[in-house]
């Protein structure tokens, strides 16, 4: 087999991380005018990472940097899967069980804040599995494949094919990316409730793990979002997909955050309303 | 050049403080001073923070906690003193209670002076405490260097 | 066809044999040699069947017409045998002595009708059949060699429960001849003997202990595998009766596919899933866990559960493309979502553990009701990695009993750092229950596309495939759940504690190896099981031509991540990374390290943290009983769709 789409791969492996902080730090520069506020230079994400790696690494149990390798390593091969065009469903479990190691990582430190971070981020997990899983499945009645690359390959009208699962991913984008009001496990913002919820044992290298980790994720659920737009064309797909990921910004600032509890129920309730609802038609409209 | 100096994170802790000087210094995070734009984050977490805010004095309850969050951050970090109590005991100076300012506890890099300190002064003393860092930073490298050669 | 009757018939020789052992140390000798020979029978078998297509054996007419009268009285003479043992029931258990009678009757009456078919090929051997030998053989044997010193300590605690254990043994060997029985017989009557068996010994041996709840649990048991007893017979009985289908051998009934054989197809599938505690029929293995842990490992869990979904599975082809399969599948699918709902809310782990099992059962309920190649392929490999996986979960709860005192989730913390060999191999078994690249997560990802394939009606594949998206969901929570608190760092440290015992020791490292082993040459399983099986249906024309199962660049990516996990904790050993150890943070009050801090009033509060049940949101006894009704709504649908 072929891939025509080894080099964008590579290209993931290397500038992902970048693209992904440039985008956290466009998010923070957003965030801040949004308030009247200046806010950061836009690579201020690189300058603290690079801060995090000059300063000593406090652990409270040492197999806690072995359970965010595992976190890295899983980020790291579920977006090469992606942006190799390879299949979806694959990205996606690996995506999980990257999110599992991070949580194993906390609960390895065992402190009130971690624990209850981490049992929470679990739930989160919970609330947008069954909506990322309908994600490919809707992609699969729509373009006949699970493989990135078909589906990018597919038919422009695909996007209305797929709306419904288009809104019900956009909603647990803002849970994915930790934005209220489902910023319960942990948050970019300052200070909140649990400290800082997941990492808050993690200091100097290992906190920059997690903070390249999640650069990878912005790039990844960015692929994600620029595959329901792709068969329009680069020069539609990458604006209107950048567009929408800011569009999470603007919903960050004017929500606040929600119980667990709630969380939980509406999101299972947007899924099956939009998600499931969509995927029950597709089979009727679809043209792939 | 030390990246310290392009994002330094900071711990706030009111030790006995009246918390006049926590209020100015929170107003810093307000759009009229915004400290982000320099990178500055307030993670309320010590093994995230590199300079260690501390308003009010010291008495026998704050001084175990000033000791423990100290201790749990690493390497390398500032303290910064804000506000006359934390300074040297303030206007409580003479209480029965009271060790004094924060320096009976811990190693002070920067003291910031004022009842309350203003915000203007609170960001002087942050980034006098990032050049202190900075310099830290470096001639930690420096001594790595040495060593390994 | 000589090893098939070594199997099936070895098995009660060395009952006999450890039932009348003098000493346990010879009861213990003569197990481990038993054991040795059955794995090595069964993987005779293997090697002399290796990859190829089914072979039945036919019997000489004597011994066929011997074997007849002595089946036919064996059935008669366990009926009594339930009906003698009834005699400790309850009021409202008065409906089990009415349902045995029921399935006698009904045996008799297609055994003893005038015009009964023949019986033509009484034994086969296909690699469906060989992969459930090899499960029963070494999977039930190291549960057998793990039981020996398991059943030892649990005399030494339980000291109330009368020591039946040559009893116990020989009822345990008794079953994995019936095992045997029940995956090598092509003769529906003689299958469902052996079937009858492995109840019998169900209920002796969830009763074991004697008390009051242990019995109440048992006849539970009993009644409920009944139901599915009774609607085996009637099949058998409809065989004998009708025109069309006049056969009694399960070949013939798959071959003759869903235009024909329908009818039995809806009613072995209710006694598969009655076996297989699916919903309606679940409570029974619920209760089941109050059994010692061998036999939850062994039967309720590895085995005789299996065997329902094995049955189900060969049916697969009469199931595929019609509305029984369907709400077959819609069954499973229900089950599925209720029982990894539940499993959330449970804080003892042989609980947890129970639903899991029913749960990953009604997966391959689901599949098996499509029955297309992708799904048995599904099937197979669940059956598989199951079968493996939650041996090895629940004979290392048992042991982490032992050692800790506790089956409570909540008390394992930190067991990584306490009893690290053990916490090892259940990380092993949890991971290998729903983690990619494990196999669990392969079988789930072929039937997405399977599931949407499904064209029985349009919308049918959505259903399955939301019930399994939203199902998944759960079982991630309470798995990372209880992995998050084996290895979460103890707050004080703790004092070192006795080591496992020799057999259970072994047991649970083979069954570690063999997890592992399975799940990294996953490819290899399906070329030697799966293949095999699927061709023939396909070549027959049974089910349709399918695709190319998982493509390799899929498989290479699995490889990778497996690899990855390997060896990642390989050079986290060889250059440990060198950090200073703090305590967590607790707002700066930390007074013993991570494990007080100072409260109000100067007192020191101890830091303890629980995991969350959501036992607000998820409340066990009305979530169960709506999964309870819509499931036994389905089962009268699917049976009233196969009479039309």
């Amino acid at each position: 087999m072929i891939h025509e789409y080894w080099y964008l791969g590579l290209a993931f492996l290397l500038l992902g991380p970048l693209l992904g902080a440039l985008l956290s730090g466009i998010d923070r520069r957003l965030t801040a005018r949004m308030q009247s506020r200046q806010g950061p230079p836009i690579l201020q994400p690189i300058y603290d990472v690079l801060k995090l790696l000059e300063k000593d690494t406090l652990v409270v149990t040492g197999l806690q940097t072995l359970y965010l390798w595992g976190f890295l390593f899983f980020m790291l091969v579920s977006g090469f899967i992606l942006f190799l065009g390879s299949d979806l469903l694959l990205s996606l479990f690996a995506l999980t069980v990257s999110g599992i190691f991070l949580c194993l990582a906390a609960y390895a430190t065992n402190s009130p804040y971690s624990n209850i971070g981490s049992s929470r981020e679990l739930m989160l997990m919970m609330a947008y599995e069954p909506m990322m899983i309908i994600v490919p499945l809707g992609f699969f009645l729509a373009a006949g494949s699970f493989r990135a690359s078909d589906i990018v390959a597919g038919h422009p009208s695909q996007v209305f094919e797929l709306v419904g699962i288009l809104i019900g991913f956009l909603f647990v984008l803002t849970i994915k990316l930790r934005k209220s009001p489902f910023d319960l496990s942990s948050s970019h913002h300052g200070h909140q409730e649990l400290v800082k919820g997941i990492t808050t044992d993690f200091s100097g290298s290992d906190l920059a793990l997690v903070e390249i980790g999640h650069w990878y994720e912005n790039t990844i659920l960015l692929g994600w979002l620029y595959l329901f737009f792709a068969p329009l064309g680069v020069i539609w797909a990458l604006p209107i997909s950048i567009a929408l990921f800011f569009l999470e910004v603007l919903i960050d600032n004017t929500h606040a955050r929600l119980t667990w509890s709630s969380a939980l129920k509406l999101s299972w309730l947007v899924t099956v309303v939009f998600g499931v609802s969509n995927l029950a038609l597709l089979p009727f409209i679809a043209r792939g | 050049m030390s990246f310290l100096k392009k994002s330094p994170w900071i711990l706030h802790y009111a030790a006995t403080s009246c918390n006049g000087c926590d209020i100015e210094l929170l107003a810093c995070l307000t759009p009229l001073y915004d400290v982000e734009r320099f990178g500055i984050v307030n993670t309320g977490n010590p093994k995230q923070a590199d300079i260690f805010l501390i308003t009010g004095s010291v008495n026998e309850e704050s001084r175990k906690v000033v000791e423990n969050l100290y201790a749990q951050m690493p390497e390398p970090k500032a303290v910064v003193a804000i506000g006359a109590c934390a300074m040297s005991g303030g206007i409580f100076r003479d209480a029965y209670n009271v060790y004094g300012g924060i320096d009976k506890v811990l190693p002070v890099d920067v003291y910031v002076p004022g009842c309350a300190a203003r915000p203007e002064s609170i960001i002087d003393g942050i980034m006098r405490a990032c050049e202190i860092l900075d310099e830290r930073a470096r001639s930690r490298r420096q001594q790595r260097r040495r060593v390994a050669a | 066809m000589p090893l098939i009757t070594f199997l099936v018939l070895f098995p009660l020789v060395a009952g006999v044999a450890m039932a009348v052992a003098p000493t346990p140390g010879r009861r213990a000798l003569v197990l481990r040699g038993s054991v040795a020979a059955i794995s090595a029978a069964s993987l005779l078998l293997l090697l002399l069947n290796f990859r190829a297509p089914p072979a039945y054996f036919a019997l000489d007419h004597r011994v066929a017409g011997a074997l007849e009268l002595l089946f036919l009285a064996g059935g008669v003479g366990v009926a009594l045998l339930l009906l003698y043992w009834c005699r400790r029931i309850k009021r409202h258990e008065w409906y089990i002595p009415v349902l045995i009678v029921a399935q006698t009757a009904l045996m008799l009456a297609a055994e003893l009708a005038p015009g009964h078919p023949e019986i033509g090929h009484p034994f086969y051997v296909d690699s469906l059949s060989l992969l459930m030998v090899l499960i029963v053989a070494l999977v039930g044997g190291l549960i057998c060699v793990y039981a020996i010193s398991y059943m030892r300590g649990y005399h030494a605690h339980s000291t109330r429960v009368p020591d039946r254990q040559p009893a116990f043994f020989f009822v345990l060997f008794l079953f994995l001849g019936a095992m045997f029985g029940v995956v090598l017989c092509n003769h529906l009557p003689w299958l469902f003997f052996f079937w009858e068996i492995t109840t019998l010994c169900s209920y002796w041996l969830i009763s074991y202990s004697g008390t009051d709840e242990a019995v109440r649990n048992g006849f539970r048991a009993l009644g409920l595998n009944l139901i599915g007893g009774v609607a085996f017979a009637a099949a058998i009985l409809w065989l004998t009766r009708t025109p069309g289908l006049h056969t009694w051998e399960l070949d013939r009934l798959i071959a003759a596919g869903s235009a024909a054989a329908l009818i039995p197809a809806a009613l072995i599938g209710i006694a598969g899933l009655a076996k297989s505690a699916q919903l309606p029929f679940s409570s029974w293995l619920l209760g089941a866990m109050v059994a010692p842990t061998p036999v939850s490992a062994l039967l309720h869990s590895s085995t005789m559960v299996k065997a329902g979904v094995f049955i189900l599975v060969k049916l697969g082809p009469v199931y595929h493309g019609a509305t029984v399969g369907f709400l077959l599948s819609l069954i499973g699918g229900v089950t599925f979502l209720v029982t990894s709902l539940v499993a959330v809310t449970q804080r003892n782990a042989k609980r947890v553990l129970a639903y899991s099992t029913i749960a990953n059962l009604g997966l391959i309920v689901m599949c098996a009701g499509v029955g297309t190649v992708e799904t048995l392929y599904a099937a197979i490999l669940l059956i598989l990695f199951h079968a493996v996986a939650k041996a090895l979960l629940f004979l290392g709860v048992g042991t982490t009993e032992h050692m800790i005192g506790s089956r409570d989730i909540e008390d394992m913390e930190g067991l990584v750092y306490r009893r690290p060999a053990i916490a090892a191999m259940l990380l092993v078994g949890v991971l290998g229950m729903f983690l990619a690249p494990f196999g669990m997560l392969l079988s789930k990802y072929t039937c997405f596309e399977a599931f949407l394939a499904q064209d029985v009606f349009p919308g049918a594949g959505v259903v399955l495939a939301a019930m399994l998206a939203f199902g998944s969901a759960p079982t991630l929570f309470f798995w990372s759940k209880w992995m998050g608190k084996l290895v979460a760092m103890p707050r004080r440290a703790q004092p070192m504690q006795l080591p496992i015992p020799f057999d259970e020791a072994t047991a649970l490292v083979i069954l570690t190896l063999v997890t592992c082993v399975a799940c990294a040459l996953f490819p290899l399983a399906d070329w030697v099981f799966v293949q095999p099986f699927v061709d023939p249906l396909m070549s027959a024309g049974l089910i349709p031509i399918g695709g190319d199962r998982i493509p390799w660049e899929t498989v290479a990516m699995m490889t990778t991540m497996l690899a990855g996990l390997f060896v990642m904790p390989l050079i986290f050993w060889l250059f440990p990374p060198r950090f200073a150890a703090v305590s967590g943070y607790l707002a700066g009050g930390n007074l013993d390290g991570s494990a007080s801090y100072q409260g109000a009033m100067g007192a020191e509060r101890q830091v303890e943290s629980r995991g969350y049940y959501l036992s607000g949101l998820i409340r066990e006894q009305p979530v169960v009983r709506m999964g309870l009704a819509a499931a036994a709504l389905l089962t009268g649908l699917m049976l009233l769709s196969a009479a039309r």
